[in-house]
């Protein structure tokens, strides 16, 4: 940690207050003990952190940030909940809202679910003294500690709680819904999703973090996910945050033998997001793909990292990730691949694209490979362009304005990641968001 | 309707077309040939609007200054160029696409916008008309398709948008026998006394089936003979390299 870094963190984490002292059970004050204390002599990471490369910590450590307290805002205001009132409706089926991380039961459904699907907010479960949550909550910190990961540990109240039992299918898409209304103040949030699929169950998850109204807070989210045997899980994360917004989020899944991963992510608002998935295939025969779809303009800076760790032999790993970046937008994407020893006849593949809109728009594109086993096959490419000449020319030939073929074909090149999302009313609302957002990119350039 | 004078084109310096001029009008067929590389592709390219070339000269369509309008302007008054590579766009759909491009046209013509039912049955009946696969519509543009089957949307596209003044690049090239003869039959279809056609092509065949009033031979950026429909046949009998060794223009290729 650099000294300037390190002063700012420090004077970051003194605004903090953790309430280590409230009423918790032993292993949870014991597990925030350990984390903040962790953040505290480790503090946050600079440029020199490889996987800090492209993305300042400094904007965040520099905002008077204050955690969200529960009952804050259970009360959503009127304005806050009609701008996300399509968001909200949309969405039939089961469904957690939370309002800057906690829990806002009036806004939820939990019917429609089969018998045995526990799902509920995670301050209750939290509080209990239920020790078979331990080793859960604290694997995300205790497996990898970082920066971000500890400062959730430390803080995290609430948030969701899924479990599927063993051969279950849950067929409506569950929907979490997390509401940022931060009013004036920097609220930090720290929401954190538990979800754990019995071995030959299957689910659906739609993740959303919103918020809007040129409000700055910090979203620190946690996700973790564990795959037992045979278990199949799409998961869709959209985040579209106030433009001033900041957005830290991990997503940590884990997978045995024969599971399946897939994962859509939409990154559309805040003015500086990074979004990390870390797979670990520990079971042989465990199969992922995460998709990912970035939007950047005016000032925005969003990074996606990717690490998926094959552990076991005959995991299979697909990547597919495309970013629009216009104005003076910086898109990131860096991407690892580790092939453990042992881990043989994996398939490895992943694939960046990034179109830049304008001379300003800016994007770095690193896949990193650590292939230690033999027998295996890993491939990767990486492209950056522009529009094609071609396509506009043959467009216009045809007597469409340049500024429709220029919006046609950006719109063409981010409708391939669309066109992967199974679940049709999703689908459309995201068209939706993606057209809008490129349409704003094209008045900005 | 086409009058072209002087034209001149260059691309990174290197000029391609050194003084086109030649003069269609409306209801008649010219046909280009020449070696590849004589500019007869540029000089499509240019009339339809392709910006990587330095243009000079002068070009009229139908009374209005050609080169002051960029390409889309040029096709909603009345050019189609049909090309000799069609370009494959994934992601956007064919009938989507052409809908946008037939509704930009008809806008400029003061007619109504079509909406999808209606674009739908003029494609389909059109369609027919270059007995074109109705399952290729649902398809991004051109992605995935034959030689042969970008040809036919390429004359498909025509029939739709109903030019003024079509130029065919190259259509016969990537066509076996067969396509060709329903192709030809397609654009022939489309002849109308209001309607000039453009056809560029190495080899007679195409003008078996799309005879030409007048033919021009192109060489090394310039048309150095024209005359009628048979000097295609002779040229097919005699090729293109007494032409190639000509420096200056023929006498008598003013057309």
């Amino acid at each position: 940690m650099n000294n300037e870094t390190s002063v700012a963190g420090a004077a970051f984490l003194a605004r903090i207050e953790p309430r280590l002292a409230s009423r918790q059970p032993a292993w949870l004050r014991e597990l925030r003990r350990t984390a903040w204390q962790w953040l505290a002599e480790q503090g946050f990471p600079t440029a020199k952190d490889e996987a800090w490369k492209y993305t300042r910590v400094a904007p965040i450590l520099a905002t008077p940030f204050q955690p969200a307290a529960p009952g804050s805002s259970r009360q959503p205001s009127a304005e806050s909940l009609e701008r996300f009132a399509g968001d909200l409706n949309d969405s039939c089926g089961p469904r957690l809202v939370f309002i800057n991380g906690f829990f806002a039961a009036p806004l939820s459904a939990l019917e429609g679910l089969p018998p045995g699907v526990r799902l509920s907010n995670l301050a209750m479960p939290l509080q209990a003294a239920d020790a078979a949550l331990e080793a859960r909550f604290a694997h995300a910190f205790r497996s990898q500690p970082q920066a971000f990961t500890a400062l959730n540990t430390t803080l995290a109240e609430d948030g969701a709680f899924i479990q599927i039992p063993a051969d279950t299918t849950v067929e409506a898409p569950i929907q979490l819904v997390f509401l940022a209304d931060a009013g004036v103040t920097p609220l930090l949030l720290s929401p954190r999703v538990l979800v754990q699929l019995g071995a030959g169950s299957r689910a659906t998850l739609v993740e959303s973090h919103l918020g809007g109204g040129g409000e700055c807070y910090l979203n620190n989210a946690v996700t973790e996910v564990e795959l037992e045997a045979g278990a199949v899980l799409e998961h869709y994360q959209l985040q579209n945050q106030s433009t001033a917004a900041f957005h830290v989020a991990l997503l940590d899944v884990r997978q045995a033998e024969g599971s399946r991963f897939v994962a859509h992510s939409l990154a559309l608002g805040a003015a500086l997001a990074r979004q990390e998935v870390r797979v670990l295939l520990e079971g042989a025969g465990a199969e992922v793909a995460l998709h990912g779809l970035y939007l950047p303009r005016g000032e925005q800076h969003l990074d996606n990292q990717t690490c998926i760790e094959h552990l076991a032999p005959h995991c299979t790993s697909r990547e597919l990730y495309k970013g629009v970046i216009d104005g003076r937008g910086h898109g990131v994407f860096d991407g690892r691949i580790i092939v453990r020893p042992g881990a043989i006849k994996t398939d490895a593949g992943q694939t960046i694209k990034n179109l830049l809109l304008s001379d300003s728009a800016q994007a770095n594109a690193q896949p990193r490979l650590e292939i230690l086993a033999d027998d295996v096959k890993c491939a990767h490419g990486a492209a950056v362009g522009q529009l094609d000449e071609q396509a506009l020319f043959y467009l216009r030939s045809r007597g469409i304005a340049l500024a429709a073929a220029r919006a046609l074909l950006t719109y063409a090149f981010a409708s391939e990641m669309l066109e992967l999302i199974h679940l049709a009313p999703l689908r459309t609302r995201l068209e939706q968001l993606v057209a809008a957002q490129l349409r704003g990119a094209e008045v900005a350039a | 309707m086409l009058e072209i004078n002087n034209l001149h084109a260059s691309v990174e310096g290197r000029e391609i077309l050194c003084g086109i001029d030649l003069r269609i009008e409306a209801g008649e067929v010219h046909a280009i040939m020449g070696p590849n590389g004589s500019g007869k592709s540029t000089l499509a390219q240019v009339l339809a609007g392709h910006e990587i070339y330095q243009v000079s000269g002068q070009v009229r369509f139908q009374g209005r200054d050609l080169l002051a309008m960029p390409a889309e302007e040029r096709a909603v008054a009345g050019i189609f160029l049909a090309f000799q590579y069609p370009v494959e766009i994934p992601g956007v759909g064919n009938l989507y696409f052409l809908r946008t491009a037939l509704n930009a046209v008809r806008r400029q013509r003061g007619l109504e916008e079509l909406d999808a039912l209606d674009f739908l049955a003029l494609a389909k009946e059109r369609m027919a008309l270059v007995e074109m696969d109705p399952g290729l519509m649902n398809r991004a543009v051109n992605e995935g398709f034959s030689g042969g089957e970008k040809k036919r949307n390429e004359i498909f596209q025509m029939a739709v948008l109903e030019p003024s003044l079509a130029i065919l690049d190259e259509t016969d090239s990537g066509l076996d026998i067969d396509a060709l003869r329903t192709v030809a039959a397609g654009v022939n279809a489309l002849r109308r006394a209001d309607r000039a056609l453009l056809v560029i092509t190495h080899y007679q065949r195409l003008l078996d089936y799309l005879v030409p009033d007048r033919v021009h031979v192109m060489a090394n950026g310039r048309i150095v003979q024209s005359g009628g429909k048979e000097l295609a046949a002779e040229l097919e009998q005699h090729g293109y390299a007494a032409f190639e060794q000509q420096p200056a223009v023929a006498p008598g290729a003013r057309p």
